[in-house]
């Protein structure tokens, strides 16, 4: 047997032996688990699975082991996956810190930084989140004017952040400030991580269009900041901002392998959703037009995720990919938007109910996670910037 | 199934390049119609191409051919795309050899596959018989009389047909037009008693013919009656490697428009610093990228004879017939007035990708088709 092989096997046992019954279920919003010390584990096979998972490092897989993670290779990754998949495991622990700020301090970051975060972000211990936006500065997201001054042995933060989402549950922020006024916009900025236990440290949560609040308004009130946790150097800390970025795009297409496969896949298969709401003649779902719809939305999405596979294989076989995660941040989200606009079409009525007591699970979840998708081709960089990034970078088109 | 080419495929690739931007350039295509040609190629340039073994690509070794596979095919329908090639590759190549390849027997194969090969043989398959691909569509009929097989009726767009020294018929032995059951191949001489051909000049300036058959003798290709066991199969791998072709003809009509957009000024600056066609070249950038992932995949869901190479040729070419169609009308939009006059060459592309669309399915056809093979 091959070594592929046999890890294959040796790993379809351990997770045949470790996964709850109760973690195979398909997962619904609220059963996520984001950790942190806030984090309520309704269900306690959630915690026995994050821990037996965080135990071997395969909550961050790809992460070198000196820094808690499973020091896997992208096969055996794959093989991780492939093998969780089978079993319908849930991903244990999602967030942040897995997506953004790891890999990131992963490229940037000083030991001893990866030394006191990874760890605790493998074991689920602290949970990040991320301080980018402010009221002024959204898609401009250079013009930022949080004030980080240098008191002498800490930085002192002051201004306010906004749509940090998880900012309620998070323990740690990861922020882009001021750190030099005078200095070009995109030269006067740094990168620091902030312990959001402090008083100078307060949030508010908003309340979104799906009823939910999952971000708020972050101020920073004379907030303290190590000087060991400025990730990069002093005002150069755009580049690091950047290279976060793409990170974030890949994980909200679901490109970093890290990424939940089938987003939605807990609202049902648009096809058997059809069938069901619409009903079929000879095989085929009783409504040309609405299977027109389903048909370019699933063949889009096969395209699509055979793109995400190309460009792996690309990477893997040597080359850089040739195109940019914009590609994949841009076209991954307005195709989620798109196929819940049609599974609303499908649905009829049975999809707009906001009492969760004449709508079934199915329903209910779906009218929220059709508002929420719209902000899939918002945060982390609207559909429109991420065009201009394509145009800009890839095509070479002048400004 | 591998989505990246490995060194072989990469080098016969760029082999091809410099053949179809050397040996045929759009600027043959051109010459061809204004001259005339009554073939509509170039027969030394064909002559060159055989030479180079590409009309035996995915023949197998045994019967004269590289056994070079699909993908290596892929790549080189890529690069002829690029420059609009004409040639009989397509019709006698892929559709023709693949006839005789999957539905002929040991004495068909051991003896024209060779000829197709070492390019004497040229091929041509005659299915259509109304403005619409119907793969089952045939009423032609077909009856056996002695030892042979004699169809009567009217086949259209039978794509190089003018030029075929043999041409696969689909008619009809029993059922009616639609029915899978009942339709069987015949082999027949382009120069048999009663076979009247009509060449077509096509708005891409290629060929193809409307042939009429008149009790016209031939030979039995497969077996009687099953003729879409086989049929199914060469219309996949036409469809798959047409959208091959397609993929780098709308690669190349994206590329020289992108190319425009920096270099025509209009109110003193670039047109491609205006966001209106920023946009719009990007979303044909991820548009593109998309169809090279999918015709990858059926490519080499053709060379591993993969249980869902029906439904990926399905994909590939509903998004190729889409991708090439918006590409190349924004291709003319974006070129202003000079993008409609017949001296610049992108109008080309649009001719062309329109002819593809309709040939072996449009989208319509293939979005209905991957439904039903996925059970919806
Ligand atoms: C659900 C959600 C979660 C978020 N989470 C976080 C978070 O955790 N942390 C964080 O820091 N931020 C977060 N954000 C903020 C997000 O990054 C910003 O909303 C985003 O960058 C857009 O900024 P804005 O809202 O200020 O919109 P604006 O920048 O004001 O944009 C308004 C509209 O103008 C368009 N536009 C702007 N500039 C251009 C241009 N140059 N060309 C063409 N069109 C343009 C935009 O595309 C958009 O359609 C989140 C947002 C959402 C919706
Ligand atoms: C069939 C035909 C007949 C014609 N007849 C006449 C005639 O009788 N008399 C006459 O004087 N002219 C005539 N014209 C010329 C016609 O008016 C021009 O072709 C037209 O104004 C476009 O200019 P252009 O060709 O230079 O393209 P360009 O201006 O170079 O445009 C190229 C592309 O850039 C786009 N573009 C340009 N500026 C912007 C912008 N600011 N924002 C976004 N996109 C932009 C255009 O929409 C186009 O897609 C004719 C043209 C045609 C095709």
């Amino acid at each position: 047997m091959s070594d592929l092989e046999s890890f294959r096997s040796a790993t379809r046992d351990w997770l045949e032996a470790n996964c709850p019954a109760s973690m195979r279920l398909p997962e619904r919003e609220e059963d996520m688990i984001g950790g942190g010390t806030r984090q309520v584990y309704r269900n306690p096979d959630a915690k026995v699975w994050l821990d037996k998972m965080a135990g071997r490092g395969w909550t961050a897989p790809a992460w070198p082991t000196e820094y808690g993670g499973g020091g896997l290779s992208s096969a055996e990754h794959g093989i991780l996956q492939d093998e969780m998949m089978n079993i319908g495991a849930r991903t244990p622990i999602s967030g942040m810190g897995f997506s953004m700020i790891g890999p990131t301090l992963l490229d940037y970051g000083t030991e001893e930084q990866k030394q006191t975060h990874l760890p605790k972000i493998v074991s689920g211990e602290i949970r990040w989140c991320q301080g980018y936006s402010e009221p002024g500065a959204g898609s401009d997201l250079a013009s930022l004017q949080t004030r980080c001054e240098d008191r002498g042995d800490f930085f002192q933060v002051n201004g306010q952040k906004i749509w940090t989402s998880g900012a309620q549950y998070a323990d740690w922020i990861f922020t882009l400030v001021r750190t030099d006024p005078k200095a070009s916009k995109h030269d006067g900025i740094s990168f620091v991580l902030i312990d959001m236990a402090q008083e100078a440290v307060s949030v508010k949560p908003i309340k979104l269009i799906s009823g939910n609040s999952p971000f708020c308004e972050t101020f920073f009130d004379n907030a303290r900041c190590e000087k060991f946790n400025l990730v990069g150097q002093l005002n150069r800390g755009w580049t690091v901002g950047k290279r976060l970025l793409q990170h974030e795009r890949s994980s909200i297409s679901g490109l970093s392998g890290g990424g939940r496969r089938g987003r939605y896949d807990a609202l049902g298969q648009l096809p058997e959703i059809a069938k069901q709401y619409i009903g079929e003649v000879n095989g085929r779902i009783d409504s040309p037009a609405l299977r027109e719809d389903v048909l370019i939305n699933q063949m889009n999405q096969r395209a699509f995720s055979l793109t995400q596979r190309r460009s792996m294989e690309e990477s893997q076989s040597g080359g850089t990919p040739t195109f940019a995660t914009s590609l994949f941040k841009y076209f991954g989200s307005e195709l989620g938007k798109k196929r819940l606009e049609i599974q609303l079409e499908l649905m009829g009525t049975q999809s707009l109910g906001w009492d969760r007591q004449s709508f079934d699970d199915l329903e209910s979840a779906l009218t929220r996670t059709w508002l929420r998708s719209k902000a899939g081709t918002i945060a982390g960089g609207s559909s429109e910037i991420q065009l201009n990034i394509i145009a800009k970078r890839v095509l070479g088109l002048p400004d | 199934m591998p989505l990246v080419l490995n060194e072989e495929q990469n080098m016969l690739k760029d082999a091809a390049k410099d053949f179809c931007k050397n040996n045929m350039p759009i600027s043959q295509m051109r010459k061809l119609r204004d001259d005339k040609s009554e073939a509509g190629f170039d027969r030394d340039t064909w002559a060159q191409m055989v030479e180079l073994g590409w009309a035996g690509i995915t023949i197998p070794e045994d019967f004269g051919g590289l056994g070079f596979g699909y993908t290596g095919m892929g790549v080189v329908m890529e690069e002829c795309g690029r420059t609009l090639a004409c040639s009989p590759l397509f019709a006698t190549a892929a559709l023709g050899a693949g006839c005789i390849l999957h539905g002929g027997n040991d004495e068909q194969k051991n003896e024209l596959l060779p000829k197709v090969a070492s390019g004497e043989l040229l091929l041509a398959l005659a299915l259509e018989e109304t403005p619409h691909h119907s793969p089952y569509g045939a009423e032609m009929a077909v009856e056996q009389a002695g030892g042979s097989y004699v169809v009567s009726g009217s086949k259209k767009f039978v794509l190089d047909g003018h030029v075929a020294n043999k041409i696969i018929v689909v008619a009809r032995s029993s059922g009616k037009a639609g029915d899978r059951d009942g339709l069987t191949l015949v082999l027949v001489d382009s120069g048999a008693d009663g076979v009247g051909v009509t060449r077509t000049i096509m708005a891409d300036s290629r060929n193809a013919a409307n042939i009429e058959f008149s009790k016209v003798q031939g030979e039995l290709l497969g077996e009687e009656g099953k003729g879409a066991d086989v049929l199914d199969q060469v219309l996949d791998i036409g469809r798959i490697l047409l959208s091959s072709e397609m993929l780098g003809g709308l690669q190349e009509c994206f590329e020289r428009t992108v190319e425009y957009l920096k270099v025509r000024e209009q109110f003193g600056v670039p047109i491609g610093s205006f966001q209106a066609l920023k946009h719009r070249a990007a979303q044909m950038f991820c548009e593109v990228e998309l169809s090279k992932s999918v015709v990858l995949e059926a490519l080499s869901a053709l060379d591993e004879s993969s249980d869902d190479v029906a439904e990926l040729s399905s994909l590939a070419k509903a998004r190729l017939n889409d991708t090439y169609n918006l590409v190349s009308s924004e291709g003319v939009q974006m070129h202003g007035g000079i993008g409609m006059t017949d001296e610049y060459e992108i109008g080309f592309f649009m001719k062309r990708s329109r002819v593809c669309e309709h040939a072996l399915g449009n989208s319509a056809f293939h979005r209905d088709r991957y439904g039903v093979l996925q059970g919806y």
